[in-house]
């Protein structure tokens, strides 16, 4: 049997399991639960949780393994990005035996490997109750019974996209020919969202999340583009002021322009909205969303912690989706011009694909514009 | 909004807030009838809900199903309740009589889509303006026909198995001869997999086309995906096209292995995120084109070396696995289908578990459930005890954990209340052959999970059985532990290990038996050393949204529960009936959700434990508090030091609960009604015997007998015939009548043991003796209430087999006198507080008693709804401590009509079993109809399983001189009624010398084509009579042969005298009128003068109301 280890939270709860993964790694963060019953390889690669301690609801983690990707090609990799960014794992079960052709790899060997800590064996639904009833809190992980409070690593404080973003200009070529070049401002993104451009035969320019892409020699060294996707990405979009003020230059541009989770976000404060934090977020792969005006809902994949005020949105923005379950926004669209932006992941990955026609929509805008 | 986003343009899809079929005002449902091998208790439950979520809307609801213990034929369900066959004939007549304006035909299985479809082709639902609601006819027909739904999936880009249809044997072997075996051979329009086989060479697959050529004009030959892994979807849409996927599952027993026959856990296991969403889209595109409106179930084979798939069947209606998709998820699939079917759109409908969310999501689990089917196999002759791609599992159980081990243990206990978990079974001893190669049996489980205890590698058994490495595993994680167990010195108990075996879903007697310790030493440990089980509910969003739900199950993977008790010292905690299995089905859960109603009525606190997804009872709306968990010593225990109820009842689930009423009140759990020494006195055969010589009560002579020798012995005392049941038997065979010392002989041969610790019960068998139940209540002292019914046929047939008349119609008044004054006696002596049943033997000089049970009894329902009183109610009111007065006389009450119950078998899906009823119980399911009188009711219930009054043509073998002396009337009257008579050789010429001319045919190894050829080559019979010389003789004869063929060639079969003669007697009468539909309330039922709404909780419920 494993060693003990300790999950410390805020309020001074404690849980207590066993030590998975990198076994001797204090690790601190924000605590939140995710619903989603499979997908876990996928999860765990997601930049968005960076700076988080991620609980899985579903009791048995790990059943298929994890692919032994030697491979830093974000494309073809089976992971969301190149390494994991959860701060750490509390799980129920551990599936110590994995059974899946394309495995390689324990969960607790990649955990080990990419010097992540994990716990499990604790009662993740007592854990995520209280999360639910007192809202997302900090936490830390620990393997020596915590005697006293330890200090916790708060992420709403900084500035977490800078540490996932792409360090350079990458360009990315579809294997067909090409129809559309998209610039894709990386704030972490999932590689799901590069894989989902590219199919459609989309030239892909990412950038790092802080690159003024409207200075005055960018087309001429990068190359022109039609269309401008904001990514995903960790933490507070309160902390992003100059990529909101890049967005709302490109608006002037009138530039089509989609926006995923934290991309819209950013879309909405550009166009003058405001955002809140969730009391503890959605992140799941069950999500509702009603297309406004409409009998019609589609179920999505999310993950964030942070929501767009419906109310605080400017005439000429409409809200394009609602959650079903709670009402809050899920997709902002402006009344005239080709912006849009949704708050769930039509990348999926983990999660349904059912919204994956909004890239459609997206090359539909940029098709329109010419 | 004018910008370019076409696809999420909301104009596409149009705001429609409202219902639009608000027209209809009056709907039809159809029943599934029976309950059989294939269609069980799942029909009564998806049935049920949508008579709900019709009542909801105010829609008038009229119910066709003959199955008179279902929940949904009883009072507060439907509008009307017709007890009628379904199919096209009476349908029509209800249609034609009621004008209905739609019609519901995807919640009674395959029984009510076939009836529906021929309806629909026959234009009788357009003649009568009744509009098929939800999924449109041709979408159902399409994917009932495989080759063109085959078609219609390869034009979507969807891949199906390699397939060819066949319409004729010349076809087939074209087919055959051009294809790489294994072949997967299936009949068109099957239901539950009949007739499937795979067929590993050239020959196996030209017997088993011309086998299955005989049922159906239509059969398909399939590429074998044998060892592929097996998994389902469960998918919702609504007509504004949105579409969920409520569930998906994964079989641990991989393709070729009928889904109903596999061990089914829910979500799948081995799936990641790329699998998961691949089948999810291709599930949701399916059921997008063809336009689905309700619920769909969509099966894959999924390779488990790749991403290859393949559809291998789709499900357009309520499904099984639809039914245990709902359980596992906590979402009412049917209920919801039910609305979607009425025009809702799932924006427009709530989760009724969270009250808060909507139903349009799919629900995210964070426990696994485990199914495990519930075989019977060893209640027949001769059958197989392999599964495969046909279905044989008469029911099953769902186990909830956090994770597998647990699960799959806790499911393993549910199955049978004799097993403790996969290890120290003393009932199962799998051979070394199954051990060593696996094949896949009723238990292989067991067999696997020795091999694996044995230290065998899981990568042999992965090659052997092709269960995906990682539920082997798990068990293999079971295995470490029972090592380790056994490896304890002086069996220490020691707290880790306990711990571990917990988490891996250990019985304490599991552990004790390992450890060589009592099991209360476990328990006690336990609770000092506090591992203990949390309480946890379903609540379809793990824990994501705040949820008032009442759907529990336990789990050792806890360290709080999410709530606390409900009523303590004032609850009501029912116990439920498990499993479905011969001899307890639908009828037990019939009692538990009748009195969970009159408790709740009464204002009580309810809670149940049942573990049987197919059943109404764990709907979470029937009582305010479901543990969906084991029925055993240790859970209920559990249960009650949890939420501490004022008492337990034990007398609702059948012999599960009835069977722990000792155990418990020897632990002081309070029961509710009879007190366990009575119940105990009942049961054990010797204080029985004892007391009914006391009280002066007639019964047969008896004696359990330790050895061969001794039975022998006492069976010359007795004088010949002699009845035997030995307690110990792996298969039915050794149950049974012997006419002499040889057939005694053989027959102990077949029981397992005969031992002091096994000891063997004979008794004397009276030949032309007639069998009579008494059904009552009693109040302690007096008989409340009670109905007698009488058996058509002579005792030796199994009273679950046999067909029963209420009120009875042979019995002189005086017997019926005297049967009432000794049920009160007996109920006087064992102060009976509440349900029993007492079985008569009655001969003209004699009444014996045979048999007593201080419950409810499988013809509760039965006599309930004959008689317009429910029996259930009055005994919950006396179960909660009401005194309540005897209610007026069942034999002077006035029932003018008459109720018959007709058992239903399902021996055309045990391949081999001899379909011939015996002393041990062999139907799976039952009917009940009522008529103006006994022929017309006879003919109603027998049409309703399976037999057809247009008799044409009928063979006819009538067994030994008497019995056709016998029945010599009945085939005059057949000869009368133009019916075209053939024979076997003995009964041609008996008839001959009676002037009756017959087809002859010779017996099978007499010269020329024989009678088993005419059979084969299509007489066409509409009927075969065989009644075989004593109902002992099981061996493989010529008779057997005959019965099997007309099993195996779908001929309705027949087998005993009495019945016989009563069909044709009926027949005879009704052959130039028409039976007329009636519904249940046009039966003039007498006034019973008891209101369940004048009894209220007792508040002054005192330590004398409990017995102890």
């Amino acid at each position: 049997m494993s060693n003990r280890a300790w999950l410390v939270l805020e309020n001074g709860k404690i849980f207590e399991g066993y030590a998975f993964g990198a076994t001797n790694m204090q690790s601190s963060g924000e605590v939140v639960f995710s619903t989603g019953m499979v997908g876990y390889g996928e999860t765990m690669t997601d930049p968005s949780y960076t700076g988080q301690i991620l609980c899985f609801t579903y009791p048995m983690i790990g059943n298929y393994g994890i692919p032994e990707s030697t491979s830093q090609d974000l494309v073809n990799s089976p992971f969301e990005s190149k390494n994991i960014h959860l701060q750490g794992l509390l799980i129920s079960e551990l599936s110590e035996d994995f059974s899946h052709w394309s495995a390689g790899q324990s969960l607790d060997q990649w955990m080990k490997q990419q010097n992540i800590p994990g716990i499990h064996g604790i009662d993740t639904r007592a854990l995520t109750t209280l999360l639910r009833e007192e809202g997302s809190m900090l936490g830390s992980i620990c393997f020596e019974y915590p005697d006293y409070l330890p200090e916790f690593f708060d992420p709403g404080t900084e500035n977490l996209a800078a540490k996932v973003t792409s360090p350079s200009i990458q360009i990315f070529l579809p294997e067909g020919p090409v129809e559309k070049t998209v610039l894709l401002i990386d704030c972490g993104s999932k590689s799901n969202i590069l894989r989902s451009l590219l199919k459609r035969n989309l030239k892909v320019i990412s950038i790092p999340y802080h690159l003024n892409y409207h200075q005055p020699d960018f087309e001429k060294y990068v190359g022109s583009y039609d269309g401008i996707l904001v990514s995903n990405g960790p933490g507070n979009p309160e902390n992003l002021d100059h990529i909101v003020e890049n967005i709302r230059n490109s608006y002037g541009k009138k530039t089509p322009m989609m926006g995923i989770c934290l991309g819209h976000q950013l879309m909405a404060q550009a166009a003058g909205a405001k955002t809140y934090k969730l009391k503890y977020g959605h992140r799941s792969h069950n999500q509702p969303c009603v297309l406004e005006g409409s009998q019609k809902c589609f179920i999505t994949s999310q993950n964030h912690g942070y929501a767009v005020d419906n109310d605080s949105l400017p005439a000429d923005w409409a809200p394009l989706f609602r959650n079903q379950n709670d009402g809050t926004n899920e997709g902002i669209c402006h009344k005239q011009q080709p912006f849009f932006s949704v708050q769930f992941h039509p990348e999926a990955a983990p999660g349904p694909q059912d919204t994956a026609f909004l890239f459609d929509d997206f090359l539909k805008l940029m098709n329109a514009k010419v | 909004m004018s910008h370019a986003l076409n696809t999420i343009n909301p104009k596409q899809y149009p705001l429609q807030s409202a219902p639009s079929l608000k027209s209809v005002k009056k709907v039809i449902l159809l029943g599934s009838g029976a309950l059989k091998i294939g269609e069980a208790g799942e029909f009564d439950y998806s049935g049920s809900q949508a008579i709900k979520a019709l009542k909801e809307e105010g829609i008038e609801t009229i119910l066709v199903n003959p199955n008179i213990a279902t929940i949904q034929t009883s009072e507060g369900m439907a509008d009307k309740v017709y007890l009628l066959p379904v199919n096209p004939h009476f349908v029509e007549e209800v249609i034609a009589r009621e004008e209905p304006d739609g019609i519901f035909l995807s919640f009674g299985g395959q029984t009510a889509l076939n009836c529906g479809l021929k309806l629909f082709e026959s234009g009788i639902l357009e003649r009568y303006n009744v509009r098929v609601l939800g999924t449109p006819v041709n979408s159902i027909s399409m994917t009932e026909d495989r080759q063109k739904f085959s078609n219609f999936l390869s034009e979507l880009g969807i891949s199906t198995p390699g397939n060819h249809i066949a319409y004729s044997v010349e076809e087939a072997l074209e087919v055959g001869r051009n294809s790489r075996f294994p072949l997967l051979i299936r009949a068109g329009f099957a239901l539950g997999g009949l007739g499937a086989a795979v067929c590993n060479n050239y020959e196996d697959f030209e017997s088993q086309v011309k086998k299955s050529l005989e049922l159906t004009s239509q059969i398909l030959i399939d590429e074998y995906l044998g060892g592929w892994k097996e998994i389902e979807y469960e998918v919702v849409r609504d007509q504004f096209d949105n579409c969920i996927t409520v569930c998906n599952m994964e079989n641990f027993d991989p393709l070729g292995i009928h889904t109903g026959e596999s061990i089914v856990v829910a979500p799948s296991q081995t799936l990641n995120d790329r699998e998961y969403q691949k089948l999810r889209n291709i599930s949701q595109k399916i059921v997008r084109n063809l336009g689905i409106i309700g619920e769909c179930n969509v099966q894959f084979a999924l390779d488990p070396h790749s991403e290859d798939y393949r559809v291998i069947e789709v499900n357009a209606r309520l499904s099984r696995s639809s039914a245990l998709a709902s359980k596992a998820t906590g979402y009412p699939l049917a209920f919801i289908a039910a609305k979607l079917g009425l025009g809702y759109s799932l924006l427009q409908l709530k989760n009724s578990v969270t009250e808060v969310t909507g139903a349009c999501f799919e629900p995210a689990l964070d426990y696994i459930t485990v199914k495990v089917p519930k075989w019977d196999l060893q209640k027949f002759r001769k059958v197989s005890k392999r599964i495969g791609p046909g279905m044989k599992s008469v029911g099953e159980v769902m186990a909830i954990g956090r994770n597998f081990e647990e699960a799959i243990q806790k499911a393993i206990r549910m199955v049978d209340s004799s097993y403790l978990g996969l290890s120290q079974n003393k009932a199962i001893r799998p051979s070394n052959e199954d051990v060593v190669q696996l094949p896949p049996t009723d238990s292989r489980i067991f067999a696997l999970f020795t091999n694996i205890l044995m230290g065998h590698c899981i990568d042999e058994n992965y090659d052997k059985t092709k269960i995906d490495r990682w539920f082997l595993y798990k068990l293999e994680n079971i295995a470490k532990i029972e090592r380790n167990l056994l490896n304890q010195s002086r069996g220490e108990i020691k707290h880790e290990l306990i711990r571990k075996a917990k988490l891996a879903g250990y019985a304490d007697k599991q552990i004790a038996k390992a450890l060589r310790r009592k099991s209360h030493e476990i328990r006690d440990f336990r609770k000092r050393y506090g591992i203990l089980p949390s309480i946890k509910q379903i609540d379809t969003l793990a824990a994501e949204y705040p949820a008032q739900t009442n759907y529990l199950y336990m789990t050792y993977h806890g360290q709080q529960s999410d709530l606390k008790p409900a009523d303590p010292g004032r609850s009501i905690l029912v116990l439920g009936s498990g499993a479905y299995k011969i001899g307890s089905s639908v009828e037990f859960d019939w009692c538990c959700v009748n009195a969970i109603q009159a408790f709740r009525q009464m204002g009580y606190c309810t809670i149940l434990v049942n573990n049987n997804p197919e059943t109404v009872s764990t709907d979470y709306d029937e009582c305010d508090r479901l543990y969906f968990d084991e029925l055993t010593l240790e859970r209920v225990l559990d249960i009650c030091d949890f939420e501490k109820p004022m008492g337990v009842v034990v007398s609702m689930g059948g012999q599960i609960p009835n069977n722990l009423a000792l155990k418990l009140a020897e632990l002081e759990i309070p029961l509710l009604g009879t007190s366990a020494s009575s119940i105990d006195n009942a049961e054990d055969r010797n204080k029985f015997s004892a007391l009914l010589d006391t009280l002066n009560i007639d019964q047969p002579k008896w004696q359990n007998v330790v050895s061969e020798k001794a039975a022998l012995e006492f069976a010359s005392e007795l004088e010949y015939p002699v009845i035997v049941r030995p307690s110990y038997v792996l298969s039915g065979a050794a149950m049974g009548i012997a006419s002499g010392p040889e057939e005694l002989s053989t027959l102990l041969q077949n029981a397992a043991d005969i031992s002091t610790e096994h000891p063997v019960v004979m008794s004397k068998f009276i030949n032309n003796a007639q069998e009579i139940e008494l059904d009552g209540v009693g109040n302690g002292d007096d008989i409340v209430i009670y109905a007698i019914s009488e058996h058509v046929e002579n005792a030796g047939v199994h009273s679950g087999d046999a067909t029963l008349v209420c009120p009875p119609q042979v019995t002189p008044g005086p017997v019926l006198q005297k049967i009432h004054a000794i049920g009160q006696s007996i109920v006087r002596s064992l102060s009976i507080k509440g349900p029993f049943n007492i079985q008569f033997l009655v001969t003209p000089d004699r009444i014996r008693v045979i048999e007593c049970n201080l419950r409810s009894s499988r013809s509760f329902p039965f006599v309930s709804k004959v008689m317009g009183i429910n029996m259930i109610h009055v005994a919950a009111t006396i179960l909660a401590g009401h005194q309540v007065e005897p209610l007026s006389d069942f034999l002077e009450s006035k029932i003018e009509h008459v109720g018959v119950k007709a058992p239903h078998f399902s021996f055309t899906r045990l391949t081999g079993a001899d379909p011939l009823p015996g002393i041990e119980m062999s139907s799976t399911g039952e009917v009940g109809c009522l008529g103006k009188d006994y022929e017309s009711a006879l003919l109603k219930a027998l049409t309703a399983v399976g037999f057809d009054f247009n008799l044409r043509r009928v063979l006819i073998s009538a067994g030994p001189t008497r019995t056709k002396k016998g029945f010599l009337d009945c085939v005059q009257a057949l000869e009368a009624m133009g019916v075209e008579l053939h024979t076997t050789s003995g009964t041609h010429k008996y008839l001959k010398e009676q002037g009756i001319e017959t087809t002859c045919w010779n017996w099978p190894g007499e010269k020329g084509r024989n009678v088993l050829d005419s059979i084969t080559s299509r007489q066409d019979y509409d009927l075969v009579i065989n009644i075989p010389k004593n109902t002992q003789q099981h061996q493989l004869t010529n008779a057997y042969h005959i019965r099997r063929k007309a099993v195996d060639y779908g001929i309705p079969l027949l087998t005993n005298l009495q019945i016989a003669t009563s069909f044709i007697t009926a027949l005879k009468k009704y052959q130039n009128q028409t039976l007329l539909p009636m519904h249940l309330e046009e039966y003039q039922r007498p006034e019973w003068n008891f209101k369940l709404a004048e009894f209220k909780q007792v508040s002054d419920y005192t330590d004398d109301n409990k017995a102890s």
